[in-house]
């Protein structure tokens, strides 16, 4: 089972967090910080896992997280997950969410919260894995997101022309100016399938 | 009306949406809490507007908030609001939040049980996803028992999307609904051979979480699961089943040997993705220097992966792992922590008694080393766990243990000092040998308690002194200087020390006082006696005056009663006896569970009431004077009703604290009871003089390594004398037996403990009753999936069902359609269809997931080219011998009336090598089917197929159709124009594609109850048909309607079953099928020229057997 699934920056600002089991607002902020405390601390070439044991219940449980230009994706797991398992199924989180956002970056996953929770809620669900397919992922969230826009139809069009201005007067949206918020390379290769 | 809703839009578009939240809280960082409550404010104004627009940006906003760590459980009704939307929009967003911040005790949730089950019968798939990916966050015992068996319904749904998700969410409902596992497991079996493989995989997923917590109930499925393991290459379905195997062989020694081949071949196949992975891995991190980091992370890799797999050798056969000690050992000077506690986990299941101890000392090193507090307190708790280990199985010498403990007491900002406390009261009470050294080495600890103390009062360290003042205390006999130990004890630092330590210090200044007095008996001198309680009376009156209570408590009393030993002295009476008597007698460890286990004497209930309980009709607004005169008469009564069960828990809790804290509680000695006797005369108070020759210690001196030295010296002499022995032996018994090979290193049994030690086993209550119950932890909620599932089902377990709904209704879409439906499938398939089949059986999903699930499925039926005839051309290639192949199957498009998709096949049958490429599919249009093409295409154009095909391979294509009307049957005429790569020929395959009316029929599950309601409601034109000539069962009769023309059962009464199906354009077709003599159909549906072709369809279906 997966415990948990956290995103955050190198800063530690939370941009998803998913528990699969409940905890009080108070304390999902201080597993977050805890996490982030031990996974930020670790070099790039250590490994992958983490026996966080404390964090998230029983010593059953482990970290396995990856670390992204400035996003960490990190998984809690109980022992029934494999770890290499787990590791690929981020890379298919990540290149799901690079095929869905078109290059994602950090700054597609501050503003798009919900949609990233819609992607996820594809692959993980109640803490099980739902499914690593990637193009099944994606051809079931375009479908939704398809069915979605079809019900916004005309109504939709002029809140949509809105937000677009919005967008694009506010001088605060430099995809290309790095403020920090590098996009998140992906490497382009086969998966581990 | 419109107005209104263009008007409201307007509005809307101007609101704060999510994007603008997010923006605003990056705008307001030095006053984010204050612009975040503000925005609160906002979202509640918009909660109360009626607009479900405006209340799903609303919610959605609060899901981010959430995020952030703000609590918007006050929104919960407002969440279920939006969750009630009809537009899947705004249900997603209600959904996820409610995810987010439903559990089970969010009370609204009892208002959501109908709302979900609306919405998992809705026939928009995407509303059951949606619903069933919420409900999966905040299933409740009392929704899974609800919802339990409309879930096990959607298992066997159409689409694999949804039959994934409800396989999945079956474990969830388990876990809060035990009793529907027996019930729902013969289905989840069954999903195990799901032609999906994303269904398969969340099969075997289930059944692997059920099965790690009780694997023996799952051993009968192990056959199946072999066969899984062989034939699947979803590494997710292999890793899965492999864990699950690992939960079974132990069960079952036979599974292991059975194991070995298809493993083997599986680690050759992983090994392989290991390194892609490690290079994956270097590359995703956007290091530099990839070539020199893909060999550190390989190794990183397989390192932590290698040791984890050590350990779970290391429970079978222990001893291949310890030939890799040095290895392991190395592993702890690793700079990757992950690694070093892996290391660590090992080294506990490989120490021996050979090599404890060069094991501790390595670990003590790494200690000293070691950066990071979390690590070294991690190494503490090792070392001590790895000896304290099976009762201190693995120690011969307990003076070197003593020594370690007291070594680990330097240990700066440790956490764990009330561990090293505990080691040290456990060994010194339980074994008796080792008493003297102890008592001489907490003496040392106690006159350097600054060491300990000096820096930080958080410092957890000075716990140690608790034990130390203890042992000193109790064992004082055993001191060779009480005196210079009570001094050390009654220092005024002590009193700076925690308020628990204190009161034991206290305690313990009174027995050492004791045993001075008892040293000084018959010494002609007493100015030592008199002097000591002097001593105490001077220094005590601190300990009165301490803020603790315990400590004021028992400090008043020592002082009192050394105020009176004193007043005697003077009288020159002797006391030593009397006052040594206060504490004679021995104290014994009692085992932890020894309370529980006292078994209940015959003949006593404890339930019974003592007295008569209070009646029940006793009001309060009695008079206060009655009530006042029963409680004079029963003064006994116990109080308890009064007590609500969270006080008694939190008393219970205290007295567990203060147990635990107390040494005294241990037992009560039988001669523990104070006596105050008549004290005899002084006179006869000996004098000793103090002998300071003894050399003084500092603790700060490693000493552990001399006793390391010691015992080996110890262990070479033994195994000289054993030698001897031995050769004296082999001398006498020579020519009977010749050489005999020397034994190459000494066993572990050889290695005899230092002194003969005598551990005092823990108590245990006369007849305590053995069992392990106690073992297991009661809230484990896996506990009760415990449940043996090879029974039949009895009929008081089968799930509930809603009250009005007649049960065989709802059970008849699962008789009447799938099971037969699979079953009967192979008979009516032509010989040369069941050939094809079987070729694509090995390969990819689609096609047959359609095939065996297409009792509900949306498939016209396999047209394969060559065999159904029609005009088409042969398909060999002559020249190159090659050989196309093409099925394919029609799907409707669920979201749009108005497409249909057209998945084909295609399979290279060629035996020589002819590679097929530059593949080109076309249609001729009609006017009411047109196909697809990509955009900028003209419309004669034929569309690309996207891949190549070697020989003896296949794919699949993907081609959307748009179609107007649906009512008429139709057939399109199509080529497939291809080169052939090794002759460059240009080839052509002619081919037709029909759309009957059945393709555009969806399998849609009704209830009789709607049924009834579309049937009453009149729109619907009736026809009817007659099968001639059929004679089959009637299942089988239903099961070939449901598989060929995608109808669900709806209810079944004998010979005659009600059926209903849907089109992708939303017309209601209904049946109703009867056999008498002949088999009659007669059917409803608002569009009468397509029920006039289904029937037809239907007719031509059961003409051709």
């Amino acid at each position: 089972m997966i415990k948990a699934i956290l995103i955050f920056n190198n800063h530690g600002k939370p941009r998803l967090s998913k528990f699969y089991e409940h905890y009080t607002e108070d304390t999902e902020q201080q597993i977050i910080r805890e996490t982030f405390h031990l996974v930020s601390k670790r070099d790039d070439n250590v490994c992958n896992f983490l026996e966080g044991g404390m964090l998230i219940g029983g010593s059953d449980n482990k970290l396995i997280y990856r670390h992204y230009a400035t996003l960490y994706f990190v998984f809690c797991v109980d022992s029934s997950e494999s770890e290499l398992g787990i590791l690929d199924l981020i890379q298919v989180f990540v290149e799901t969410l690079d095929k869905c956002f078109e290059n994602v970056c950090e700054l597609d996953l501050i503003f798009h919260m919900d949609k990233v929770h819609n992607i996820l809620s594809e692959m993980v669900m109640g803490g099980m894995v739902l499914e690593t397919n990637m193009n099944e992922i994606i051809t079931q969230v375009d479908a939704q997101n398809k069915m979605e826009k079809s019900e916004a139809g005309i109504a939709g069009a002029p809140a949509r022309a809105v937000s677009a201005v919005k967008n694009m007067n506010l001088p605060e949206i430099p995809r290309n100016i790095n403020i920090g918020d590098i996009s998140i390379k992906v490497p382009n290769l086969p998966s581990f399938k | 009306m419109a107005l209104k809703m263009v008007k409201g839009s307007i509005d809307r578009m101007f609101d704060k949406n999510l994007q603008d939240l997010v923006r605003g809280i990056r705008n307001h960082k030095e006053d984010e809490a204050k612009y975040i409550s503000t925005c609160i404010d906002e979202i509640k104004q918009e909660l109360k507007q009626d607009n479900i627009a405006v209340k799903a940006n609303a919610v959605c906003k609060l899901t981010y908030l959430q995020m952030l760590g703000y609590d918007v459980s006050w929104a919960a009704f407002n969440i279920v609001e939006v969750m009630s939307s009809s537009k899947f929009t705004y249900k997603r967003i209600g959904y996820l939040a409610a995810s987010q911040c439903f559990h089970e005790g969010t009370d609204v949730i009892m208002l959501t049980t109908n709302q979900i089950r609306k919405d998992l019968s809705s026939p928009n798939q995407y509303d059951t996803g949606v619903a069933l990916t919420g409900l999966s966050c905040f299933v409740t015992p009392d929704l899974a028992r609800d919802l339990a068996n409309d879930i096990m319904t959607l298992m066997s749904h159409t689409k694999p999307f949804i039959r994934k998700k409800a396989v999945l969410i079956m474990y969830k409902v388990f876990l809060k609904y035990p009793e529907s596992l027996r019930p729902a497991f013969p289905r989840l079996k069954e999903k195990l051979e799901d032609p999906d493989p994303g269904v398969q995989s969340a099969a075997v997923n289930v059944i692997c979480e059920l099965a790690r917590r009780n694997p023996k109930n799952y051993l009968s499925l192990a056959p199946l699961f072999f066969k899984l393991m062989t034939s699947s290459t979803n590494n997710w379905v292999l890793i899965k089943i492999i864990k699950l195997f690992g939960a079974l062989t132990p069960l079952e020694p036979r599974l292991g040997k059975k194991l070995i081949e298809p493993l083997t071949n599986l680690i050759h196949r992983l090994h392989k993705h290991l390194s892609v992975f490690a290079v994956l891995i270097s590359l995703s991190s956007g290091m530099p220097n990839h070539s020199a980091s893909i060999q550190c992370l390989a190794c990183v890799l397989v390192k932590y992966l290698g040791l984890l797999a050590m350990s779970k050798i290391l429970k079978t056969h222990p001893k291949s792992v310890q030939s890799h000690k040095d290895l392991i050992l190395q592993c702890l000077d690793d700079k990757d922590e992950s690694i070093r506690l892996r290391a660590l986990d090992l080294l506990y299941g490989m120490v021996s008694k050979k090599n404890l101890m060069e094991i501790v000392k390595k670990l003590m090193l790494h200690m000293d080393k070691a950066e990071g507090t979390t690590y070294r307190d991690e190494l503490l708790t090792k070392i001590i766990d790895i000896c304290s280990q099976s009762n201190y199985q693995y120690i011969t010498n307990f003076e070197w243990y003593i020594s370690i403990l007291v070594e680990l007491t330097r240990l700066e900002g440790t956490r764990h000092g009330h561990l090293i406390a505990s080691q040290m009261l456990d060994v010194a009470i339980r074994v008796k040998a080792i008493r003297g050294f102890a008592v001489a080495q907490m003496a040392m600890l106690l006159d350097n308690a600054h060491m300990l103390t000096g820096n930080t009062q958080r410092n957890g360290i000075c716990e140690v002194l608790y034990a130390a003042a203890w042992i000193c205390g109790e064992f004082s006999e055993h001191l060779k200087d009480p005196l210079q130990t009570l001094e050390a004890m009654l220092r005024p630092k002590v009193a700076t020390l925690p308020g628990h330590i204190q009161a034991v210090y206290v305690q313990n200044v009174a027995k050492l006082f004791a045993t001075v007095l008892r040293g000084q008996e018959g010494v002609p001198d007493r100015q030592v006696a008199q002097e000591t309680s002097q001593l105490l009376i001077d220094r005590l009156p601190l300990f009165v005056q301490s803020a603790n209570l315990e400590v004021q408590e028992r400090a008043s009393c020592i002082l009192q009663l050394v105020k009176y030993v004193q007043k005697l002295q003077q009288k020159e009476v002797q006391v030593a006896e009397e006052v040594t008597a206060l504490f004679a007698g021995e104290l014994n460890p009692v085992a932890p569970k020894a309370q529980k286990k006292v078994p209940v004497p015959e003949g006593l209930d404890l339930d019974a009431w003592i007295n008569e309980p209070p009646s029940e009709s006793e009001s309060e607004d009695e008079k206060p004077k009655a009530v006042f005169a029963q409680e004079e008469q029963r003064p006994t009564r116990p109080r308890h009703p009064e007590v609500d069960e969270k006080e008694l828990a939190r008393r219970r809790e205290a007295r567990k604290q203060e147990q635990a804290n107390n040494p005294f509680y241990i037992k009560a000695s039988p001669s523990s009871q104070k006596v105050y006797a008549e004290t005899p005369g002084v006179e006869h108070i000996p004098v000793v003089q103090i002998d300071l020759s003894v050399p003084l210690k500092v603790p700060g001196m490693p000493m552990s390594d001399q006793y390391v030295k010691l015992e080996e010296e110890r262990r070479q002499r033994e195994k000289a004398e054993r030698k001897k022995k031995k050769e004296k032996k082999r001398r006498k018994d020579k020519c009977g037996r010749g050489h005999r090979a020397e034994s190459g290193g000494e066993s572990e049994e050889d290695i005899t403990p230092a002194h003969t030690v005598d551990i005092v086993t823990e108590e245990m209550p006369e007849n305590a009753l053995p069992s392990d119950e106690d073992d297991k932890d009661p809230s484990d909620p896996h506990k009760a999936l415990d449940i043996d599932l090879d029974k039949p089902l009895v009929d008081n377990e089968k799930l509930p069902v809603r009250a009005h709904r007649p049960p065989d209704a709802l059970k008849s879409p699962v008789e009447g359609g799938e099971g037969e439906g699979v079953a009967q499938e192979p008979k009516k398939k032509s010989k040369k269809d069941k050939k094809e089949k079987e070729k694509r059986k090995s390969k990819e999903r689609k096609a047959s997931v359609c095939f065996c699930f297409a009792c509900f499925g949306i498939i016209l039926g396999f047209v394969i080219g060559r065999t159904r005839g029609a005009p088409v051309r042969p398909l060999a290639v002559p020249e190159t011998s090659s050989f196309l192949v093409q099925s394919y199957d029609i799907q409707g498009n669920l979201q749009d009336g108005s497409q249909v998709v057209v998945s084909v096949i295609f399979e290279n049958k060629s035996s020589s090598s002819s590679f097929l490429k530059c593949m080109e599919f076309n249609v001729l249009d009609s006017l009411n089917s047109k196909l697809q093409r990509p955009e900028g295409a003209s419309p004669h154009e034929a569309v690309t197929i996207p891949f190549q095909l070697p020989p003896g391979v296949s794919n699949e294509a993907r081609f959307v159709f748009s179609v107007q009307s649906i009512v008429m049957p139709q057939k399109l005429k199509g080529t497939l124009a291809f080169i052939v790569k090794d002759s460059s020929t240009h080839e052509k395959l002619d081919f037709k594609l029909h759309f009957t009316c059945t393709s555009y029929m969806i399998t849609t599950p009704c209830y009789s109850d709607a049924f009834a309601k579309l049937l009453e409601s009149g729109d619907l034109k009736a026809s009817s048909v007659r099968l001639e000539g059929v004679s089959m069962p009637f299942h089988h009769l239903l099961a070939r309607i449901c598989f060929h023309h995608h109808f669900s059962v709806v209810e079944r009464i004998d010979s005659c079953a009600s059926m209903y199906s849907r089109s992708i354009q939303g017309h209601h077709v209904c049946l109703l099928v009867k056999t008498v003599s002949t088999v009659s159909i007669d059917a409803k549906c608002d569009e009468p020229s397509l029920l006039e072709n289904v029937l037809q369809e239907i007719k031509q279906t059961f003409a051709k057997c």
